[in-house]
Order: structure tokens, then C-alpha cells, then sequence
């Protein structure tokens, strides 16, 4: 291989790859694949699966559907689920039932496992999709997902 | 003063340099220990450690169900594949047969795993030697994995998509669409990634002879994956040992035989192209059937030892389980293949130049939470 050879072949190689460079500068937006986020959250829609928090949804006469039973705070890995129950006379049967004073979610410590809604027999919480979740102090992220007032709906049982 | 008691005191000693633990080079939190002679590496010596969270002992405290989502954090680019090898771990213990199209899913979710993988890999091993671009190219081709990741798993790196027994949730009704969309996508850029790396001169300069492991080696060090085949080491688990839907596809084991950081870097290149042509073997007729077979909420391993590998994007990861009955196991054991794959970085860096050693250190590609655990 001759010396002029060797630079002519270093060239060619260095060309045939900026081809490819300066065939995305000259098209630079198109097939761009970045979003401009904190610009587009107005359009900026998640997918339906996203795992950005636990929460429990509530109807609007401020009923959930979870019973107590536990089951999440069991499958959690890390603890990041507590619930604080009693037993309380049931209006309709007059029978002692357990119920939930506080489902008390730290999400400061939640991997998004998704393993607490998978083993909900109630389909009481679920994902929501919202992923902004910076505070000024940890303590904001320990949150109560049942609402105040609000009971479990008649005839949910695990 | 006497020119011999002088010349007595200028002997030389050994250099020492600390590369890392926040070098860009190293890929997260690893120690380097150089010992050098001008330019010239006499040894390297890696100190571990940095970020290591006893997930082994963790494993000891949590149910199999709550198991599988800290192998998410081993080797978090092949996250799909470590949960499956402890899922195959638990099912092959019980005895359970998952069925048809748990094990396809699974199949095609790794081999995107990998792709997503080797892709990352080649960005950053680019920018490693000094090709900027290639960052930003790697990671855009990635990003459509991630968000096919996202809409069916749920999340985008850890995706804890696997449970023993199954999978999680079904697919999502897009998946099939956006992975062939990928994969059509993909075809016309990897040829790219070639044009624009693979033969720039400065780029063979940097890879060719340097950093060579022989395949006597690369057996004895306990290489696996592209590392060990760039040896011609035929290490793939997915090709002597297949598991799911692994023995219904054909592909070719990717070798090479010169051992050297390009022969590492072409049968990665190579890989992507044999992923892409396992999922599109699958991908259009994935079998109907449940995504899951019920298990029991308390999943009692019976009594014994228990051992399943498979191929994660770096080599071969090994499950080993010791179980007395219980719904713990008694030891979990895991054999990462980043592990090994850097116990023979002193090896093959030991006489070159602390650039060779970067190039080498890339195309090893080691995920420093797998080697700590």
C-alpha cells in the first residue's frame, strides 16, 4: 500500500462518514425524536400504562373501593404502602367490618414495581400518570391516598 | 553531592493514577487503580464497591414475587431478561409450564432489550474514542424501543414487566404495530452506523490489535457474551441452552476470532442484526392463549437447589437458588456475566497506552450495578 494510497483511503473514510452527519444537519427537525418538555406540556400526553404514582380513585360521592385488606401493603418490597384500619359497626348489616382510617402511600420510597396493584383483589388503586413529582421537602411526598370523609362503596368485598 | 548518591535517588517508582470513580469512562461508579510507567499501563486494578446494595442479601428478606424487581437494578439495560431468568428460576422449581405466548412476549421484549442495549452501548462507546456523534445517533434509535417499552410495560428501564408465571398484563393492542415500525426504521439505520463508525480510519486505528484477548482467555477468565465470542469463544446461552421461544427461531452465533476491541465491537453490530431477525420471526404470529397462569399468592419454592442461566445483552447471568421450603430462598446467588467480563480488564490493558485501556474498557461494556449488585 503506497503512502498517497493510505491518505486518499483516510479521506474517503472520514468523507463517507460526515456524508451521513451532513445529511441530518441539513434536515435537522425532521425525525427528530426530542421533545421540548417543559415547552409542550400542554399537548405532552403519557401512555395510558405509565407508572408515575399509586393513587385511589374516588366517585364523585366520595367512595372508594378499597376494603383494608392489606393485600398491597404485603406485596410491597420496601414498605412504601402502611394502612391504618379499625373495626367499625357497618351501618346496613350492624356487624363489626375493617375498614380504612389511612392508606398511607410514601412515594418518596416507591420503586413503581406495580406489584401492590397487581395483587389488589379490588382494583382500589392505580396508576396515574402524573411523573412531576419534585417538593421542596421529602415529608410532601408521603401522601394519604383515601380522601377525608370518604368510605368504602356498599358491597366491595375481597 | 556525589553524582552516584544522585543517581541512586533518581530511581524510578511506580506512578500510581486513580481513574474514576466519576470518570465518564468508567460508566458509572468504578475505581481504576493504574499503575504506570510514563504512558505505558504496568497494571490495573479495579476497587469495587461503590454502589453496592447487598441485593443478594436483599433477595434473602423478600418474596420470589418482590424478588424480581431488584434484578431491575443489576444490569438495568437488560432489565427484561434478568427478571426473566429469575422467573424461569421459580417456574422450572414449581414445575409450571407458562404458556405459549408468555414465552414469545418474552422473547421479543429481550431481544428488543438487547437491541435498546447494544445501541447505548455504541453510542457511548463512540464518544469513548472520542465520536461525539454517535451519542446522539445510538440514543435517538433507542428512544423508539423505550417508548414501545413504555406503552406496553409501563415504564421505560425498569420494567419489572415479568412475574413467575407469567407476565404482568398482556401486550398493549400497539405493540405489534410500533415493533414492526421499529424494526423497518431500524434496517436503514444500522447500515448508517457502520458508514459513519465502523470504517473511519481513526476508529480502526483505535480498535484494531488493541486490547487482545486470546480464546484460552477468554475460557479461563470466564468471559461470556460478545466478549467471549469476539474471542471465538461459543458462549451463547440462547444458541446451547435456549429457554422460552428461543429453540422455534433459527439464528446465527455471531464469532470472531481475533479477540481484539474491533472483533468485540463487530459481533455487537453483527448481534443487532440477528435480534432483529428473531423478533420479526415472532412478531407476526404471536399465539393467543392467558398471559399468565395462576400461581399461588405465597410462592413456596420446594426444598433444593435450583440454577438457570440466560443471555443478557453482556453474557451469560446466572440464577442459583438455595431453597429450604420456605417462602424466602436461603441463598440467592447471582453469577453477572459484568463480573467476569472486567476481572480480565488488567489482562488485556497491561502493556498499552491509557487511551487503548478506554477503548478496551468499551467494548468490554460493563454496567458497574451489575458487577457491585
Amino acid at each position: 500500500m503506497s503512502y498517497f494510497g493510505n491518505i486518499y483511503r483516510g479521506i474517503k473514510t472520514l468523507l463517507t462518514g460526515m456524508s451521513v452527519t451532513g445529511k441530518y444537519f441539513l434536515t435537522s427537525r425532521k425525525g427528530a425524536i426530542t421533545q421540548q418538555y417543559p415547552d409542550n406540556r400542554d399537548t405532552l400526553k403519557m401512555f395510558d400504562r405509565f407508572r408515575g404514582e399509586v393513587v385511589m380513585p374516588h366517585d364523585e360521592v366520595n367512595e372508594h373501593r378499597c376494603t383494608g385488606c392489606q393485600k398491597c401493603e404485603i406485596a410491597c418490597p420496601n414498605g412504601s404502602i402502611e394502612i391504618i384500619w379499625d373495626r367499625q359497626v357497618d351501618p346496613e348489616t350492624g356487624k363489626k367490618k375493617k375498614m380504612i382510617d389511612q392508606h398511607i402511600y410514601h412515594l418518596g420510597m416507591c420503586t413503581m414495581c406495580g406489584l401492590c396493584i397487581e395483587a389488589c383483589p379490588t382494583d382500589a388503586i392505580k396508576w396515574a400518570q402524573n411523573f412531576e413529582n419534585s417538593v421542596y421537602d421529602r415529608s410532601y411526598l408521603t401522601k394519604v391516598l383515601n380522601k377525608p370523609g370518604s368510605k368504602v362503596k356498599a358491597g366491595i368485598e375481597d | 553531592m556525589d553524582t552516584n548518591i544522585a543517581n541512586s535517588n533518581l530511581k524510578s517508582e511506580d506512578y500510581f493514577i486513580n481513574m474514576g470513580p466519576q470518570h465518564p469512562a468508567t460508566h458509572g461508579v468504578l475505581r481504576l487503580l493504574l499503575t504506570i510507567d510514563g504512558e505505558i499501563i504496568k497494571k490495573v486494578e479495579p476497587d469495587l464497591g461503590y454502589i453496592h446494595r447487598s441485593i443478594e442479601k436483599m433477595c434473602e428478606r423478600d418474596s420470589y414475587q418482590q424478588i424480581v424487581h431488584l434484578t431491575d437494578r443489576m444490569d438495568y439495560l437488560s432489565s427484561h431478561i434478568n427478571n426473566e431468568a429469575v422467573c424461569l428460576t421459580v417456574e422450572n422449581a414449581l414445575e409450571i409450564e407458562v404458556p405459549e405466548r408468555v414465552k414469545v412476549i418474552r422473547t421479543i421484549i429481550g431481544e428488543l432489550t438487547r437491541l435498546a442495549s447494544h445501541q447505548l452501548w455504541w453510542g457511548v462507546m463512540g464518544m469513548d474514542v472520542g465520536a461525539l456523534t454517535t451519542y446522539f445517533y445510538g440514543f435517538r434509535d433507542r428512544e423508539l424501543i423505550n417508548d414501545i417499552f413504555e406503552e406496553t410495560c409501563g415504564a421505560r428501564l425498569t420494567m419489572n414487566y415479568n412475574i413467575p408465571g407469567g407476565l404482568m398484563f398482556d401486550i398493549h393492542p400497539n405493540f405489534v404495530k410500533r415493533t414492526k415500525d421499529f424494526i423497518a426504521h431500524f434496517k436503514t439505520k444500522l447500515p448508517e452506523y457502520d458508514r459513519l463508525l465502523t470504517g473511519n480510519v481513526i476508529f480502526q486505528k483505535r480498535m484494531k490489535g488493541v486490547g487482545i484477548l486470546t480464546k484460552e482467555d477468554a475460557i479461563s477468565f470466564g468471559a461470556t457474551g460478545p466478549v467471549g465470542r469476539g474471542s471465538g469463544f461459543s458462549c451463547d446461552v440462547r444458541k446451547h441452552h435456549p429457554y422460552s421461544a428461543l429453540d422455534k427461531v433459527t439464528f446465527k452465533e455471531t464469532l470472531r476470532t481475533e479477540g481484539d476491541s474491533l472483533a468485540r465491537y463487530e459481533v455487537r453490530i453483527q448481534e443487532m442484526w440477528e435480534s432483529m431477525s428473531i423478533i420479526e420471526q415472532l412478531i407476526d404470529n404471536i399465539p393467543e392463549g392467558d398471559f399468565k397462569v395462576a400461581t399461588n399468592a405465597v410462592i413456596k419454592l420446594p426444598k433444593g437447589e435450583f440454577y438457570q442461566k440466560v443471555e443478557t445483552a453482556r453474557g451469560e447471568l446466572g440464577v442459583y437458588v438455595v431453597s429450604t421450603g420456605t417462602k424466602n430462598p436461603y441463598r440467592l446467588k447471582f453469577r453477572s456475566p459484568g463480573f467476569s467480563n472486567l476481572s480480565l480488564l488488567n489482562h488485556i490493558a497491561v502493556g498499552g497506552k491509557i487511551g487503548d485501556l478506554v477503548a478496551s474498557m468499551a467494548t468490554l461494556d460493563i454496567v458497574v450495578p451489575d458487577i457491585d449488585r
